[in-house]
């Protein structure tokens, strides 16, 4: 585990959802974990945020919407980066604050963000988008849910 | 890497005899020292793509092989679409066609020392670098179109560049056979402000000098004399590129069990090369290929720009433009007969030998060029393909040094401005809107260029033409 920050709100058992990034030689692993599959879902898309930028430099002062859908919960996570991945492309938008929703095999989630600064968000590589490398989307024996993936920077 | 998995053919050449699922050998290239640092996962990744339908000849991985999505990077394997064959989205990765340009600029060391200061602020602002950076060019879903059937040809249309240059890009700088009707909305989308733009992470525009020639003759046919300054161009097909892997990369997978193909690791993922899910595949990545031909042609005509600015009388003559995340259809020989296979290279540059008929009449009794880059710290080469190059792996070569520590062990080790201003001790300038990104791709955390492109040639891959060294690098 390289990088390990918490962000959002503690659970009942007082441990707070958390994101990571776990190493790959040429890219970056992205994990999110969380009291929810789309607590995890949300901390997994921090953690793509924050291998691209300063995450606490991001102010949330537009909201976007996002869906996407897919067979299962695995292929469910590789599209929802990818979306995240897609808005900051073709928006110019960096994001800090996101609300994950999961029905079934379709996922709704509003985005908060802004124009990307690169002074100012200390912006490294772009993410290229989600891949099936080390994928897992899993509950763990403490009930609490994993989301990650290595991300193609 | 385990060397006693290996059998060792030569110094530079191992087998992985075939096993299981294995339709056909491993062979790794590289010394004995490059294998022991190669990931395990390089070997298992090898041994994967040998098994997949339809692969001619062996799984091959070049010098700078890593760990990669599927494939290896550094990975190359060839397909027989009459038995089977298979195209990978996987096998040629994100950034489809992602390659390096090199141009001669006719300058020596001495006449940019003066002003190299203030031709890296000119370059980099001239270059849009960077997440976020957008370039000049809008184009309507028509212009679109064009580009992504027209490539660098269609680029020197819009006045970006010389007709002399697409002689000296693969495929006369437009490749055949794509087709825009198989890239979707949102990869068009993606790609609307992004013609022209650099990237970021590994992506780089630098001015280099001459360091070292290796082979006289060869390099002085190319133009390049000692200490004489290049301008060497590294990105790919942007947003459009990456949208189009994205997008292909899900639908193989959800496709392979229908298709009747079992994926021994998901990022494999394949069609038959006659499928219509093959025959999409192939027309949108051609048209990606096309969008990084494209990319590149106006990225050196905005240098061509700036030099002009300084140097008036200096001509930016293009020496060779390779792309090393490909799958091209090409015409090899496989037990004494010519064959048409697909080949993926994947993080692997084309390494034609002297007398291949695509190589301008110019380069032919030589061979074609083979654009190695480095980090900004250290060295890039030029490489030449070999008559032994077509023995090998389908006339294919290594293509950068390949990094061996995470971007995050690298941002903890050293610090952007750090780096920064140690490369400029020793006379490098970097101009980068992103310290982290700099700290990111420190020339620490790459393998050593220098061992990566001597096994290349001791394999018989391709032989050394000349080094460069960089001079000034400008990165997103």
């Amino acid at each position: 585990m390289l990088t390990k920050r918490s962000r959002g709100m503690a659970n009942e058992h007082g441990v707070a959802d958390h994101w990571e990034h776990f190493p790959h030689v040429a890219d970056i692993g992205v994990r999110g974990v969380g009291r929810s599959k789309e607590a995890a879902f949300e901390q997994a898309a921090y953690a793509l945020i924050a291998a691209i930028a300063e995450i606490e430099r991001i102010v949330p002062k537009t909201k976007v919407h996002i869906r996407c859908s897919a067979a299962n919960d695995e292929a469910l996570l590789v599209e929802w980066l990818n979306a995240v991945v897609y808005e900051i492309a073709t928006r110019g938008m960096l994001f800090c604050r996101f609300e994950v929703r999961i029905d079934g095999d379709s996922l709704k989630a509003d985005a908060q963000g802004e124009p990307i600064d690169q002074q100012r968000h200390e912006v490294a590589a772009e993410a290229k988008g989600a891949t099936y490398t080390e994928l897992s989307v899993r509950q763990l024996d403490n009930g609490r849910w994993l989301a990650q993936c290595v991300v193609d920077v | 890497m385990d060397l006693t998995m290996l059998q060792r053919f030569s110094d530079t050449e191992w087998h992985i005899p075939p096993s299981g699922a294995m339709r056909v050998p491993g062979i790794i290239y590289a010394d004995a020292n490059l294998i022991a640092e190669m990931d395990d996962k390089v070997q298992k990744q090898v041994r994967n793509v040998a098994a997949l339908p339809g692969i001619v000849k062996a799984s091959f991985a070049m010098p700078d092989a890593h760990w990669g999505y599927g494939f290896p990077i550094g990975g190359v394997a060839a397909f027989d679409p009459d038995a089977g064959g298979v195209v990978s989205a996987g096998g040629v990765g994100f950034d489809i066609s992602c390659g390096v340009r090199t141009m001669t600029t006719g300058l020596n060391a001495a006449d940019i020392e003066p002003v190299k200061e203030s031709l890296a602020r000119s370059l980099f602002a001239k270059v849009p670098v960077g997440i976020g950076s957008t370039g000049e060019l809008r184009l309507t879903d028509r212009q679109m179109d064009a580009m992504l059937v027209g490539g660098a040809r269609w680029a020197l249309q819009q006045g970006y560049g010389e007709a002399r240059d697409l002689s000296r890009i693969e495929e006369g700088g437009r490749m055949a056979g794509a087709d825009p009707a198989c890239v979707s909305a949102r990869a068009h989308k993606r790609q609307r402000k992004e013609m022209g733009t650099l990237g970021s992470g590994n992506h780089y525009l630098e001015i280099q000098r001459i360091a070292e020639i290796y082979d006289q003759a060869t390099a002085a046919a190319f133009g390049l004399e000692q200490d004489a300054v290049v301008v060497s161009i590294h990105c790919g097909s942007r947003g459009l590129g990456h949208q189009i892997g994205t997008e292909f990369l899900a639908e193989m997978v959800a496709q392979a069990p229908a298709l009747g193909i079992t994926l021994p690791d998901r990022e494999l993922a394949c069609a038959p090369l006659d499928s219509e899910l093959g025959r999409r595949y192939l027309g949108a990545m051609r048209a990606g290929i096309n969008c990084a031909l494209a990319n590149r042609q106006i990225i050196g005509h905005l240098a061509r720009e700036v030099f002009a600015e300084f140097f008036p009388a200096a001509h930016l003559e293009l020496l060779f433009d390779v792309s090393h995340n490909t799958c091209k259809e090409e015409t090899h020989r496989i037990n004494g007969e010519s064959k048409a296979l697909f080949v993926h290279r994947k993080g692997a540059t084309r390494a034609f030998g002297p007398d291949a008929p695509s190589l301008p009449e110019h380069l032919r009794p030589w061979g074609q060029p083979v654009l190695i880059g480095g980090s900004m710290g250290t060295a890039s080469y030029v490489l030449v393909g070999t008559r032994d190059s077509e023995a090998h792996a389908f006339a294919s070569a290594c293509h950068g040094a390949g990094r061996q520590m995470s971007r995050h062990q690298a941002r903890k080790r050293w610090g952007g401005r750090a780096v920064r201003d140690e490369l400029a001790g020793r006379g490098i300038i970097v101009r980068s809107p992103s310290p982290r990104g700099v700290a990111e791709e420190a020339p620490g955390a790459y393998k050593d260029v220098s061992a990566v492109v001597e096994a290349t040639e001791k394999a018989g891959l391709a032989r050394r033409v000349v080094r460069l060294r960089p001079v000034v690098c400008i990165k997103g």
